[in-house]
């Protein structure tokens, strides 16, 4: 019994949340659940508040109304299972710190920053870099990377958290074709071992391949589901508007998904590789 | 050397390199011209206290100081994030108001007594060696302005080490720092106030023009030189030292201004520097 009431714990529960920058509205009154054990991508236009939707639920902003609630709890009671991978652009690279520098921070906690770190976590921060590849590069200092190793370096720091949820905020952007593949297995690998991982993406072609569950959003909750009761034409179109353009290649995409036996060559592979 | 020199020197030095350890961070924070702005906008603070505890150099003048810079990086937030006015728009605002009161009271109020508008701009490090501290038994300390420096530079090598990942973070990534549960209204506070105190102690020496220069200069030519935290906040001290010894020596043999000579000769560290990282990239290139 305990057991199964642990199971329907909703990883994250967002409650009539709105929030505004300098009165714009953002987020209007969204409201959703998301299981755990999922890969859960975050989808809507620009602009459309999937950032602030992050930054909400991390508490980074004051939302005008609403709540959240992680693993049923307030954030403060779950923060060690919450792991917060913020956009690439938003730190300097050219900060003076070396590849593990950045990736034990993911080690620091509030009540234990006047001290050292222990050999326990230089355990994990070696594992989180052995996990991303970037062992090797570990003294190498953080400019001197491509984009795809700066977001491998974000992602293995949010690893050493050893968090249950992680919430990831374009994690693709920047990243060679290659990486964006070895990312997908890794975070795949995360949810076979029981985590639940919620990415913003922007992608939306990509975005139906990836996950398995969609949180399509503009501003208001359009929708959130599991892939098959969000890829459709009315949900779309409610989300991006009259674009058809994007719902067209969407269409498209999905056929191919559906009749495998049609050619797949280089020309999918051409229209993945956005972002 | 003349003790009246090593004196000099030596109070010349330990405000360097207190400067140098808290410069690197607001270089990295890209809140150099944060520092500027305390450093103007202490000058009401110091006065105030001044003219209310009739001394200078006491505590209560210290701590009146660090108050009223604390208070200047609020007011540049508040106009910044309230008024939605630009940062630089909205420190250029800030200190240079909170300055001209100072130059107000300064020049209404205090007339007859000894802070004159000379010392608070330029400083005279000259002087250091005239204000002598005695042990009840007549023995001759030293000036009163090097230990206080020397108080001083104890507090924040205290501070960056205790506080150095704490500082860390919330200089790199302060949102990833929040997200984590640290406060880095905390860090920011306690690291604006002790950038505070540093400038207000540093006033008499520098004046409020130069210090900025002790804050910045050999912070970002300790920046062009390495990629490691530790590397540049060492490097920071060192360069501070060599421009308050150099500048000593430089100030001697042109008979001119000390404050003036150490920014300067901090100066020409800094073109030295720029010249070595460049030679160096473009050999790798």
């Amino acid at each position: 019994m305990i057991a199964e009431t642990q199971e329907v714990i909703p990883a994250l529960e967002v409650h009539n949340l709105s929030a505004s920058y300098q009165r714009k509205p953002v987020l209007w009154d969204v409201d959703f659940q998301l299981p755990q054990g999922k890969l859960i991508g975050v989808v809507g236009p620009n602009g459309s508040g999937k950032t602030t939707l992050l930054k909400n639920i991390m508490g980074l902003m004051e939302p005008d109304s609403g709540y959240v609630k992680l693993f049923g709890e307030d954030l403060e009671k779950v923060r060690h299972r919450i792991s917060y991978v913020p956009q690439r652009e938003s730190v300097d690279w050219n900060f003076p710190a070396s590849v593990r520098d950045v990736v034990e921070m993911g080690r620091y906690r509030k009540n234990r920053l006047f001290k050292r770190l222990k050999a326990q976590d230089h355990q994990l921060v070696t594992e989180a870099l052995e996990r991303v590849n970037l062992l090797e590069l570990s003294q190498r200092q953080i400019s001197q990377l491509s984009g795809g190793q700066q977001q491998r370096v974000f992602i293995a720091r949010a690893l050493a958290q050893q968090a249950d949820l992680y919430l990831m905020d374009e994690p693709f952007v920047g990243v060679d074709a290659a990486t964006e593949e070895a990312l997908l297995e890794l975070l795949t690998e995360m949810k076979n071992a029981g985590k639940t991982v919620v990415i913003v993406h922007h992608d939306l072609q990509t975005a139906y391949e990836y996950f398995d569950w969609t949180v399509l959003l503009n501003t208001r909750l359009v929708a959130a589901g599991p892939q098959e009761s969000i890829f459709k034409k009315e949900l779309l179109q409610e989300a991006y508007g009259g674009r058809l353009t994007v719902l067209s290649k969407i269409g498209d995409l999905m056929a191919r998904k559906d009749f495998p036996a049609r050619e797949t060559g280089f020309k999918e592979k051409e229209g993945l590789g956005d972002g | 050397m003349s003790s009246a020199g090593f004196y000099i020197m030596a109070t010349g030095a330990v405000i360097a390199a207190a400067c140098a350890l808290l410069g690197s961070f607001l270089v990295l924070r890209k809140m150099a011209m944060v520092g500027d702005a305390v450093s103007h906008a202490v000058l009401p603070g110091i006065v105030l206290a001044f003219l209310i505890s009739g001394s200078r150099g006491n505590l209560i003048m210290l701590v009146g100081a660090a108050i009223t810079g604390v208070l200047t990086t609020v007011l540049i937030e508040l106009l910044h994030k309230k008024a939605r006015l630009q940062e630089d728009a909205s420190i250029g605002i800030t200190f240079t108001w909170l300055f001209a009161i100072g130059v107000i009271l300064i020049s209404s109020f205090t007339g007859q007594v000894d802070l004159d508008q000379d010392c608070v701009l330029y400083g005279e490090i000259a002087y250091v060696p005239l204000d002598l501290l005695y042990t009840s038994s007549g023995t001759v300390l030293g000036p009163r302005a090097l230990w206080v420096g020397g108080g001083l530079l104890l507090l924040v090598v205290i501070f960056v080490l205790v506080g150095f990942r704490g500082l860390k973070i919330s200089t790199f990534n302060p949102e990833y720092a929040k997200a984590l549960g640290i406060s880095t209204a905390f860090w920011h506070f306690s690291f604006m106030g002790l950038v505070s105190l540093t400038t207000v102690v540093s006033f008499e020496s520098v004046g409020a023009i130069l210090i900025v220069a002790l804050l910045v200069v050999p912070a970002a030519t300790a920046y062009l030189l390495t990629h490691r935290l530790k590397a540049m906040l060492l490097l920071a001290v060192l360069f501070g030292v060599l421009a308050s010894v150099g500048g000593y020596y430089l100030a001697a043999a042109l008979n001119g201004s000390i404050a003036g000579a150490m920014v300067t000769v901090a100066g020409i560290l800094f073109l030295l520097a720029f010249g070595y990282s460049r030679w160096e990239n473009s050999r790798k290139a």
